[in-house]
Formats: structure tokens, C-alpha cells, sequence
């Protein structure tokens, strides 16, 4: 058993050494393949931070009657939290940090300041921003339980109304960016299968007639198929470590302009918060398509 | 040793390329198979190793019937005979000294005696020299020679010769010929397919003639009458 592994083994490095042309086709075209799912990796990353950053700056705001004290307001607050599920965050905002944010974002407009002169002592509502998962429906829910329970009575307005539409616009296009994404993700990964396939498929055609001389001199099945599944496994492991490399690279490389593209976002950071990911996936493209690809190609040359 | 039964085999086409054929081949017999091209010889020969079944009919080897064998049965019977080519069928990316230890590998041999195996029989086989080479880099009448030292080394039951001349120019037939001659008086059975006239009239052996899928004659002593 184990002198026939290493036989085995023995054949498969030497067929990966003295077809050279074939190897390094195959790699190649390895690489290209997983490399497309690594950028696929990359892109969802992206789009989750863009979809995410979009959502976070959707918002609806309760503003609470003149007078409402502190302790109601967080008192509401505390209940929506209890009550109400996906909600990402509720920020309390009391008149004066109302009055202070407002000055401090018009403090050049000498308009709005006379404005509000003119107005005299502090117009603003204490209130709360809350931000949920971005769902319409889930913002409508919070509405209305801010508009018909119990403590309706203390509540000036919801927003919601309002920004009913811009919600959903939104809504509408993150979702259809994941949709987008995993679209493009089935299909590149279907297609990246087949032409790994078809390069594995050509690289063994070469060895159709040797396989059928392995089985008139009466080699087992697995004496036949092991050297080409583990050359399809080298392969692999080849494309795989140098896909980490060159993903690697291109993330620290990139990470600069993506940042300048999507503040806030670092490239090389994802690539290093997921390198799990990155190692799993390039691994199974690499190592696991090569393999399957070898098994099913030679098992159908054993049949004939 | 071998035996057909009425065995048939047409293929999805309904090409007929044997039809019923009958006949028995006996331990140490040396049985030369002739026809024209597209006789059935080939067939015949694929049908005894197992890589095709027939459409009716029986082959038996050693007694037990090929088409009832399971993978690792079959295994067994291609272990115990000799396969040479035509076409040579050689492992192109192997070596002169590879290509003959793979047997004796498939066979789960120690590497100590395959070491000691191999050179011997290329020795007597005359391509010592070309251990080294691969099978791309033989003249045809060496790589028929290495397909013989690939086909001896286990010292098979049965060699099964398939038109192995048929590429080769008139000395290197001789030799190939002379080869399986040897083997024969080792007390190993033979049995060689081929249309070459010269070879067969020399050899002074049992033939059966083959003639659209048909055994026309078979003579103990036969000679190349088409």
C-alpha cells in the first residue's frame, strides 16, 4: 500500500516535471480562474461596505413634544430597543446638542444665525436617530409604534414620511447589488469550473492511449488515475500559492486607491481581516476543481 | 487455456466482425491468427484480455468466463499476459527502464527486483544501452523490442502479439519473429496475430484463418492461404 502511494506520487511528479508545456497551461489557466473568483471576493467586499456605509446614512427621527424630559426620551429608547429587532442604532440628541450641532454647521451663514436671532431662545426638539438594517418595512414598523403606542403622547413627529421614498430608492439599490453580485459570482464560478475542466480534460486527452496501455498490462483503477490526480492536485497548489501572492500584493498595492474611491475602506485590510476566506476558496478552486476534474476526466477514459 | 464458444460481435453500427466463432487454444500452443485487414483479428484478441465483451457467446480463460469478472479479476488475467502492438503502445513520457518496471510495479514487485529485472531483460532483448532513452527517441524495430521486454518481464502465461510486425522493415520482423519463437520454446503460449505472409509460412505452426468475422480454417501446421 504504502510502496504503491509512493509509486504513485513518483509518477505524478515526474509527469508534472517532463510535460512541462501541459503544467505550466494548466496553471496558468488555474490562475486565471481562481484569480476571477479572488476578484469576486474583492468586489463583494466593496459592496458590502458601500451598501453598508449607504444604509448607515439612512436614518428616520423622532422628535419628542417642547419640554419632554431626558428620562422619557431614553426611556422610549430603551423600550424601541426592546421591542423592535434589527435596529442598528438609536442616537439620543437633546435641544442644546440640536443647538450646537446647528451652529456649528452654519456658523459661516450669517442668514441662518440672524434667523435664528430673530427666533430667540432654543427652537429645537429633543429627539432620537434611528438607524436600522435599511428595510422600508422595518422603518415603517418603527414609525408607527412611535406614533401609536403608549408614549405617542410625548412625540412631536416621525420623519418617516418624508424620507419614505429616498428609503426605498435605497433599499432597492443595495439589494439589487447583492442580487447583481451573487448573479456574477454563480456564473464566473460556473465558468471558471467548466474551462478548468476543459484545460484538466485536454492535459489528460494527451495520455488517453496510455491510459488504455495501463489497463491492458493490468493496472488497477487507482494505479491508473492516482499520478493524474495528484498532478491535478500540484497544479492546484501551485495556481493557490501564487494566487495568495499576487492577491496579497494587489490589495497592498491597491489599498491606497480604493481608500481615495471609498473612504474609509481599506483594501489591504479586508484582504487581511479574510485571509481565511481568501485561503479556503483559492484552495478549493485550486486544489479541489483540479482534483474533481482529474478524477472525472480519467474515470471516463477507464470506462471506455 | 482459451476457449471461444460461439461467440459473436457486432458492434452498434451492425458491423459484424466475428460471427460465431468457435475455437480452443491449448497451454504452450503457438497459434498464429490471420486475415485480411478488418478480418476481426484485432476483436479477437481484445475480447481474451477483457476489454471488450462479445455480443453472444462465451470466452473463457482458464476456465472462467471473461465477461463475468469483476475489475480486480480482470486486473489479474491482463497480469498474466503479455501484450505487444502494432502501434507498440509504449508510455511515451517513461523511460526505456520505466516503461518495462511499470509492469513489475503494477504488479506491487520490490523496487530491489524490479532493479535487478529490468536490465536483465533488456540485455537479452538487445536495447541495454538505450536504458535511458525515451520511447521517442527508438528506432520502430527498438520500440517493438521494448514493447517484447515490457511484455516478458513478469513472465507472463501468454503473449499476445498483435500484428507486431507490421511496422517494422524485413530484419527487424525477423528479429521480432525469432523473439517470439524463443518465448514460445520457453513453454509459454503465443499467440500472434498478424497478415504477414513470409512469417506465418516459416513458422510451420497451428493458423487459423479469419475471413469476414469467420474462422475459415484452422490447420495444425498451417500455412498463409487467403
Amino acid at each position: 500500500m504504502l510502496t504503491n502511494l509512493k509509486r504513485i506520487l513518483g509518477f505524478a511528479v515526474n509527469d508534472f516535471n517532463r510535460n512541462k508545456g501541459i503544467s505550466v497551461a494548466a496553471i496558468f489557466v488555474l490562475i486565471v480562474m481562481i484569480m476571477l473568483v479572488s476578484g469576486l471576493l474583492f468586489f463583494r467586499g466593496i459592496t458590502s461596505y458601500l451598501t453598508s456605509e449607504i444604509k448607515n446614512k439612512i436614518d428616520i427621527t423622532a422628535y419628542f413634544v417642547d419640554g419632554t424630559a431626558e428620562a422619557d426620551v431614553l426611556g422610549v429608547r430603551d423600550e424601541i430597543i426592546e421591542t423592535t429587532p434589527n435596529i442598528k442604532n438609536i442616537e439620543y440628541v437633546s435641544e442644546s446638542d440640536a443647538l450646537e450641532d446647528f451652529n456649528k454647521k452654519h456658523q459661516n451663514n450669517p442668514v441662518l444665525a440672524k434667523a435664528l436671532q430673530e427666533v430667540g431662545g432654543n427652537p429645537f426638539l429633543p429627539s432620537l436617530n434611528i438607524t436600522t438594517n435599511g428595510d422600508p418595512l422595518q422603518y415603517e414598523q418603527v414609525a408607527n409604534i412611535l406614533q401609536t403606542s403608549d408614549f405617542s403622547k410625548l412625540i412631536d413627529k416621525v420623519d418617516f414620511s418624508q424620507k419614505e421614498d429616498t428609503i426605498k430608492k435605497i433599499y432597492s439599490i443595495t439589494t439589487n447589488i447583492n442580487s447583481v453580485g451573487i448573479f456574477l459570482s454563480i456564473v464566473l464560478t460556473i465558468l471558471g469550473i467548466m474551462v478548468v475542466f476543459n484545460t484538466i480534460k485536454l492535459a489528460i486527452d494527451n495520455s488517453k492511449e496510455e491510459i488504455g496501455t495501463m489497463r491492458v498490462v493490468g493496472a488497477s483503477d487507482w494505479f491508473i488515475r492516482g499520478p493524474f490526480i495528484i498532478c491535478g492536485a500540484i497544479y492546484g497548489f501551485i495556481a493557490f500559492v501564487l494566487c495568495f501572492l499576487i492577491s496579497g500584493a494587489l490589495a497592498y498595492l491597491l489599498s491606497s486607491y480604493a481608500g481615495a474611491l471609498l473612504p474609509g475602506f481599506s483594501l489591504i485590510g479586508y484582504f487581511l481581516t479574510n485571509w481565511w476566506i481568501f485561503v479556503l476558496i483559492q484552495l478549493f478552486f485550486g486544489i479541489g476543481v483540479g482534483v474533481i476534474s482529474s478524477f472525472v476526466v480519467v474515470k471516463k477514459y477507464l470506462e471506455i | 487455456m482459451i476457449r471461444f464458444e460461439n461467440v459473436s460481435k457486432i458492434y452498434q453500427d451492425n458491423a459484424v466482425v466475428l460471427s460465431n466463432i468457435s475455437f480452443e487454444i491449448k497451454e504452450g500452443e503457438f497459434v498464429s491468427i490471420v486475415g485480411k485487414s478488418g478480418a476481426g483479428k484485432t476483436t479477437l484478441l481484445r475480447l481474451i484480455l477483457g476489454l471488450e465483451n462479445p455480443t453472444s457467446g462465451e470466452v473463457y480463460f482458464k476456465g472462467m468466463n471473461v465477461k463475468d469478472m469483476d475489475s480486480l479479476q480482470l486486473q489479474e488475467v491482463r497480469r498474466k499476459i503479455g501484450g505487444i502492438f502494432q502501434d507498440y503502445r509504449l508510455l511515451s513520457a517513461k523511460t526505456v527502464y520505466e516503461n518495462v518496471a511499470y509492469v513489475m510495479q503494477v504488479e506491487g514487485k520490490e523496487n530491489r527486483e524490479i532493479d535487478e529485472e529490468v536490465p536483465k531483460v533488456l540485455e537479452v532483448i538487445g536495447i541495454k544501452d538505450k536504458i535511458n532513452n525515451f520511447p521517442s527517441e527508438l528506432s520502430g524495430g527498438e520500440q517493438q523490442r521494448l514493447a517484447i521486454a515490457r511484455a516478458l518481464v513478469n513472465h507472463p502465461e501468454i503473449i499476445i502479439a498483435d500484428e507486431p510486425t507490421g511496422n517494422l522493415d524485413p530484419y527487424n520482423s525477423y528479429e521480432v519473429v525469432s523473439l517470439l519463437r524463443k518465448i514460445h520454446q520457453t513453454g509459454r503460449t503465443v499467440i500472434l496475430s498478424t497478415h504477414d505472409r513470409e512469417v506465418i509460412n516459416k513458422l510451420g505452426q497451428r493458423v487459423i484463418t479469419l475471413e469476414n468475422g469467420r474462422i475459415i480454417r484452422d490447420e495444425a501446421e498451417g500455412k498463409f492461404i487467403i
